[in-house]
């Protein structure tokens, strides 16, 4: 079962949605608790973010390192990996942020989490009306409809 | 295509020791190179601490949109950082086995060099630039800025 953890953030760095399939090492042993693991994890994403666009090799006119940057400026990541897994990262054009963990093993997820947007977070999340945006939620169908989508690539068994 | 774009090496405790440039890219100031190298430093701290499996390694492979950046950590801590372009083939391999060995032979074999100590070896400098530049003009590109 090679995929791990998803997470999605809001344009503030709140943690909306949170499902784990297997995490091995307990967030006990990592951050602390869950709300740190949150509050790291957003963090991370954000500095790597920073450091893209401030490492860009192909934009001239780039803006110094920590400089405010509006969404979708820049250059973005798409993944990183370590010996031990893979994180995905995609941000939506509304600052949403979508992360999600594999086996280091994975290819490139990008149309995935791109499809998990489109077809699976606003057709049943965002078109819920009792979403509220921004704010923690947990609908029985987008759970079961991120499980399959996630079987039908394989990362699931 | 393919290409190599410049090669840091960070210290033991997140310090910059050397960077260099093979191609010509827009500058960075030297002060937001040592912001750059140390907040790496602690990406690949926080990132093994926030994995989800056991024994994690810092970050080996950081895909950006326009770029791909390596990343080789030592067993005693020195990290090296390869920026180089999307899918470039065997940047992981000719970090960890060529740079890492020059680094071994003309760094630390030199008796006057202290770990954690800006790499200032000339030797080192024109055997890097030598071979990153070579195998850059073997994927056909552009000269490099002298």
């Amino acid at each position: 079962m090679p995929c791990f953890t998803f997470y999605i953030f809001n344009r503030k760095g709140a943690c909306q949605y949170y499902h784990e399939w297997q995490r091995l090492k307990p967030v006990r042993s990592g951050a602390g608790s869950q709300e740190e693991d949150f509050k790291l994890m957003f963090g991370l994403f954000w500095s790597m973010r920073a450091l893209s666009s401030a490492l860009d090799p192909k934009n001239p006119a780039k803006q110094q390192m920590g400089a405010p940057q509006r969404i979708g400026d820049g250059c973005s990541f798409n993944s990183f990996r370590t010996s031990a897994y893979k994180l995905h990262f995609l941000e939506s054009p509304s600052g949403l942020k979508f992360v999600l963990t594999t086996d280091p093993s994975v290819g490139s997820l990008a149309e995935a989490l791109q499809y998990i947007y489109a077809s699976l977070f606003v057709e049943l999340v965002a078109k819920n009306p009792l979403y509220s945006p921004g704010e923690p939620f947990l609908f029985e169908p987008f759970s079961a409809a991120l499980n399959k989508y996630m079987r039908t690539l394989g990362l699931l068994s | 295509m393919p290409g190599i774009y410049s090669l840091w090496i960070v210290g033991r405790n997140g310090g910059l020791l050397y960077s260099r440039d093979f191609v010509q890219l827009p500058p960075i100031e030297f002060n937001d190179k040592l912001r750059l190298a140390s907040s790496w430093f602690g990406m690949c701290g926080i990132s093994a601490q926030l994995s989800p499996m056991p024994d994690s390694s810092g970050i080996q492979l950081l895909q950006a949109d326009t770029f791909d950046l390596h990343s080789f950590h030592t067993l005693t801590g020195t990290t090296f950082m390869l920026l180089a372009e999307p899918q470039t083939p065997d940047a992981a391999e000719l970090l960890r086995t060529t740079v890492y060995e020059l680094y071994c032979d003309y760094v630390l074999k030199n008796p006057f060099h202290e770990m954690d100590q800006v790499i200032k070896s000339e030797l080192f400098d024109q055997n890097v630039v030598a071979l990153l530049q070579a195998t850059n003009r073997r994927w056909g590109v552009g000269l490099p800025p002298q």
